[in-house]
């Protein structure tokens, strides 16, 4: 697999290491009343989807960025790479 | 009529005219006691123990494609039982147990090989691991021997002994593992199972369930409407996404895992090695060809086939722990998608729907537990109980807190 770098263009997969699903971005908050259940979902639980997938890769052995690949677990495709960081401030 | 040295004599001087399939291609009727989702080895095997052990009637297997088309045609054929936890290591040992009579028991010849199984080890720290663990296995009855590197040179003389940086300084044998024949593990069960009545349906997926009010009265296929009392779901690879149907959410990813076999070759390998420096693991199949693996890919896929430089890792491996491997060609490669849980090991279990249960999260260790699955999730649907070694193995055990982490890696399944 090939992902597009938005800073270094095409890299090869094997440079990269996966962490998952790319709603481990969005922590829970630890106030809540609920914080112990949604922390157990966080934590434990994915909707594993058979298609398109959003979901984190860190460029250990470049730049160091977190990315978040949209890809399609049925294809590989790529669809969609952005800089983790854009997406968080976007979210803001 | 079973199989026999007889039937095989009789069928020889008769033109072998008298062999009939293995089992039944049977039509779906409107309504079941028990509906098991899945006809891999675990659907199958949950099948032939709910009606020959716990004398369950009127049960069907639905399969989605065809019998042994799944996980349990695509693994490395290897068994063991050499686990550290108790919580694993005592179901491991009650399924190689059930291996050892699997063939009297389906009446099939599964060619079950108690060849052994040797993990490598190549420091201190890691021999002082495997004692460890050898003293479990032989607490839950199962059986380890320590060897020294000149015991397993005897055994295996053509390996990489004095690699300057990994160099093999003994092993951890259980002499009982070994290898089946995969594919005849399937058909073993199909066979009898359709011998005590149970209906094997191919080429029917489930596309939803019946739930009214907190209970499952069924499922929806695409052979139309099956009802049942009782659904247990063994679909492993698949289960987020059949599990999806129901509603619920599964502390399970689907990830890729590769294997391998190389052009046959002529008997070299009578046992099953692991090295113990990096992921690879090999045997030889009675074909002749040398059938290799080591660790999935790392990342979600449902798409049964994996990528090249885990291929390189894993031959990097081969090359590494056994350098005579690099004459050989490889054959053939493949990938099946494994349920990979968030502490590596399984779940069987009641869930929140009544009569709905679930079976998966098998990592990739799912072949070897195929009758110890099988015995547990029927135990589990024939009288609503934990059987004894699988009490441990349930869908609660992430919030309470009672992870089974083998390797002590946290909630990473890509790291199990």
């Amino acid at each position: 697999m090939i992902i597009h770098h938005p800073l270094l263009g095409p890299r090869d997969a094997s440079e990269f290491v996966y962490l998952g699903d790319a709603s481990l971005m969005n922590r829970p908050n630890p106030k809540s009343e609920t914080a112990a259940d949604d922390f157990y979902s966080y934590q434990y639980l994915r909707d594993n989807p058979m298609g398109e997938h959003r979901e984190l890769w860190y460029h250990e052995q470049g730049d160091r960025s977190w990315l978040v690949v949209t890809r399609n677990t049925l294809t590989h495709d790529i669809t969609k790479v952005e800089l983790a960081r854009d997406v968080a401030r976007a979210q803001k | 009529m079973g199989y026999s040295a007889f039937r095989i004599l009789k069928e020889a001087i008769t033109g072998h005219k008298g062999w009939k399939p293995v089992w039944h291609k049977a039509e779906p009727l409107p309504e079941y006691d028990i509906v098991i989702v899945g006809g891999g080895g675990h659907g199958l095997a949950t099948a032939h123990y709910l009606a020959s052990k716990f004398d369950q009637k009127r049960i069907a297997v639905l399969e989605k494609g065809w019998i042994g088309g799944g996980n349990v045609g695509r693994n490395t054929t290897i068994i063991r039982s050499n686990y550290m936890l108790h919580e694993n290591e005592a179901f491991y040992e009650f399924s190689l147990k059930l291996w050892e009579g699997l063939e009297q028991d389906v009446n099939y010849n599964a060619m079950v090989s108690q060849r052994g199984v040797l993990n490598l080890y190549h420091t201190d720290p890691q021999r002082d691991a495997y004692i460890r663990r050898g003293n479990a296995m032989l607490l839950n009855g199962a059986d380890a021997q320590l060897l020294t590197a000149e015991g397993v040179r005897k055994m295996y003389p053509f390996l990489n002994f004095d690699d300057a940086r990994f160099p093999i300084r003994g092993g951890l044998l259980q002499p009982r593992g070994g290898t089946v024949r995969h594919d005849a593990v399937a058909w073993g069960y199909a066979h009898a199972a359709d011998k005590r009545g149970v209906d094997i349906i191919e080429n029917c997926e489930v596309t939803g369930f019946d739930i009214k009010e907190g209970r499952c009265h069924g499922v929806q296929t695409t052979r139309g409407r099956i009802g049942a009392k009782k659904v247990g779901v063994a679909v492993a690879g698949n289960s987020g996404r059949v599990m999806a149907m129901a509603g619920m959410r599964l502390p399970i990813e689907s990830h890729v895992l590769q294997a391998f076999v190389s052009e046959g070759l002529k008997p070299l390998l009578d046992g099953v090695i692991t090295y113990g420096a990096g992921h690879f693991y090999v045997s030889q199949s009675d074909k002749g060809g040398l059938v290799f693996g080591g660790d999935i890919d790392g990342y979600n896929s449902y798409a049964q086939r994996g990528n090249l430089p885990v291929v390189e890792d894993v031959c990097e491996g081969g090359m590494s722990v056994m350098p005579m491997i690099g004459k050989a060609r490889m054959l053939r490669m493949w990938g099946g998608i494994m349920d990979m849980s968030m502490d590596g090991s399984p779940i069987i279990d009641k869930t929140h729907i009544d009569g709905l249960y679930f079976n998966g999260g098998w990592c990739y260790g799912g072949f070897k537990a195929t009758p110890a699955s099988g015995y547990s999730f029927a135990h589990l649907l024939a009288t609503d109980s934990y059987h004894e070694t699988a009490k441990a193995y349930r869908l609660d055990r992430f919030a309470r807190g009672y992870m089974i982490d083998e390797k002590g890696q946290g909630a990473q399944p890509n790291l199990h």
